[in-house]
């Protein structure tokens, strides 16, 4: 009989821990999507006070400044570092295709069109996210963890327009300048490479790059750029002002403004390049695209 | 001249006459967490409210849904008349600064000195020139018991006792009408604990401020307190048990004949220990 009724409630049992399995797995989701949604809407409501704080009151020099200093100025030297780099990686990884098919007076236009379209504003936007974005992430996060926000909320004074309006305002008007210099490093890194160790003429490489390289395509790479700041200030504020609790917290808060930001800026610059592009066959429809 | 903010709401006769601090039906929860329920408290003008309580009973979340940086669940915290969790962002900032606020960790500005984080206030809220705030600055500092010399050292450089009390000339700076204190004495050493009761006590026969002592140093909550309340934390009450379990001057703390009250008072474990027992034996039991 015992073994009768096992056999019986063997199946029994596991349907019920399937459907159970089911469910749970069900519900994990559903609570995955709210959770998502509300992060949303809580970066939504974030980005929407510091817009309207950015219109309603200008931030003081004494909390603008320090901020762009360390956004733009402290900057400058590590984006002009790697910008250089990647303009000489640019011509040594093009240099062997080109040369196989004797266009390697065309390195130029590539490396440059290449630099002023994509990898300036990208780079730029990189080393700000990574640099910038991660410190003002933990340091805001510091903050919010030893009371010091509240402490400003208390003292009457918002903490977004004290706060996060500053940097904000740092990465939209400084970004633009960062890429200019990681678009001029790495032209100068790909002219030296190219005409000085490989041997290229000089004369048909700037030919070459003048032919293909126009205003557009720097005006595309400055405007996306502008996208880039305001992405790498907006979530790496959001991340600081939602910072766990403890070291943890604000560790976490740290690496998750660059990775969310790193990703953000990728998404936006695929976004941003077809609608360029777009643009571009708008205004000059027989014109020359790389896209 | 300093432009002191004027109050928001229109004041008469009435007014004086009504509690500054009005706290009905309130309820709090953080996620799934319930941490305050149907608290309703009054704190008439010029009074010491002593709030004691276990670690975790509600007592800081209390104090922050008082000057608005909680948002309540339910009810409402009304702070002279006004509704604070309905106003909006440029009232909310003219109350605000009729508030004093120390907390516990001091919560000082890293990056300013103590200079620039007691003259904070005054930058922000008056017109004043930088010779009348340097003038106000040591006038605080003063009164906290802190040299001219401390007045360029960063918050990094000072012991737990500077910190508070940079942090109290701070609060101080704007003459607010009401101060809070969070836990004022935690970490700090019995003599300098004492000094922290006393500067409150000074504070109060200098100014005429109203003021809520959050603490679980019965030392301070019999020192400086005209009144104590006392919360409970929820995970210990049922449903139909009132969070708030102790209301009566400090004189009466020892006379309660709640034993969860005389427990907290004497500082036993009680039940506490017996709740550590049963969870390990189930644990065990698993």
């Amino acid at each position: 009989m015992a073994t009768g009724h096992g056999a019986l409630e063997r199946p029994s049992n596991h349907r019920r821990s399937l459907g159970q399995g089911i469910v749970d797995w069900v519900a994990d989701l559903g609570e995955m999507l709210i959770g998502w949604i509300l992060a949303l809407g809580d970066i939504a409501i974030f980005c929407g006070r510091t817009l309207s704080w950015l219109v309603a009151r200008m931030p003081q020099r004494e909390t603008l400044l320090p901020s762009m200093y360390q956004i733009g100025v402290l900057s400058l030297p590590v984006v002009a570092l790697t910008g250089t780099f990647i303009g000489m990686v640019l011509a040594v990884q093009s240099y062997s295709q080109f040369k196989v098919v004797n266009l390697e007076t065309r390195l130029g236009a590539v490396i440059n069109m290449s630099l002023v379209r994509e990898l300036g504003p990208v780079l730029a936007a990189t080393m700000l996210a990574g640099r910038v974005g991660s410190a003002m992430a933990a340091e805001l996060g510091t903050m919010r963890v030893t009371e010091q926000i509240d402490a400003l909320s208390s003292m009457g004074a918002n903490p977004i327009a004290y706060l996060v309006v500053p940097r904000f305002l740092g990465c939209l008007l400084l970004i633009p300048i960062l890429t200019l210099m990681a678009d001029f490093m790495g032209v100068v890194g790909g002219w030296f490479y190219s005409t000085q160790i490989l041997g290229i003429d000089n004369h048909h490489y700037w030919d070459n790059s003048q032919k293909f390289v126009g205003a557009f395509d720097l005006f595309g790479g400055l405007c996306k750029s502008l996208f880039f700041g305001a992405t790498i200030a907006l979530i790496s504020c959001h991340r600081g002002f939602h910072c766990d609790p403890g070291a943890e917290g604000v560790g976490r808060a740290a690496y998750s403004a660059f990775v969310n930001s790193f990703v953000v800026i990728l998404m936006l610059d695929f976004i941003l390049g077809i609608s360029l592009d777009k643009l571009y066959f708008m205004l000059w429809p027989h014109g020359p695209s790389f896209l | 001249m300093a432009s002191k903010p004027t109050p928001a709401i229109p004041r008469d006769d009435d007014d004086d006459r009504r509690p500054l601090v009005d706290v009905r039906g309130l309820s709090v929860q953080f996620g799934r967490q319930h941490v305050l329920r149907k608290i309703d408290l009054t704190v008439p003008r010029g009074q010491t409210l002593g709030l004691i309580g276990e670690s975790g009973c509600g007592k800081t979340v209390l104090l922050k849904t008082i000057i608005g940086l909680v948002r309540p669940m339910h009810g409402e915290v009304l702070f002279d008349g006004a509704n604070l969790s309905k106003l909006g962002d440029k009232e909310l900032t003219r109350q605000r600064i009729r508030f004093g606020f120390l907390f516990q960790q001091a919560a000082l500005f890293d990056s300013m000195n103590v200079e620039q984080n007691v003259a904070f206030p005054l930058r922000q809220h008056t017109r004043m020139t930088p010779g009348e705030i340097q003038r106000i600055v040591l006038e605080r500092l003063d009164e906290v018991g802190l040299p001219e010399s401390a007045m360029h050292k960063k918050p990094a450089e000072l012991s737990g006792g500077m910190r508070k009390r940079v942090g109290l000339a701070r609060a101080l700076a704007l003459d607010p009408e009401i101060m809070l204190y969070d836990e004022p004495t935690t970490g700090l050493d019995p003599i300098m604990s004492d000094v922290i009761n006393e500067l409150i006590l000074r504070t109060r026969k200098r100014y005429p401020v109203t003021s809520i002592v959050v603490t679980h140093d019965m030392h301070t909550a019999r020192k400086v307190a005209d009144r104590v309340v006392m919360l409970f934390p929820l995970a210990h009450l049922s449903q139909k048990d009132p969070q708030i379990i102790f209301d009566a001057p400090p004189g009466k703390l020892d006379a309660s004949g709640d034993k969860r009250v005389t427990q907290f008072v004497n500082g036993e474990a009680g039940e506490r220990l017996m709740e550590m027992r049963d969870l390990a034996d189930s644990r065990m039991m698993r």
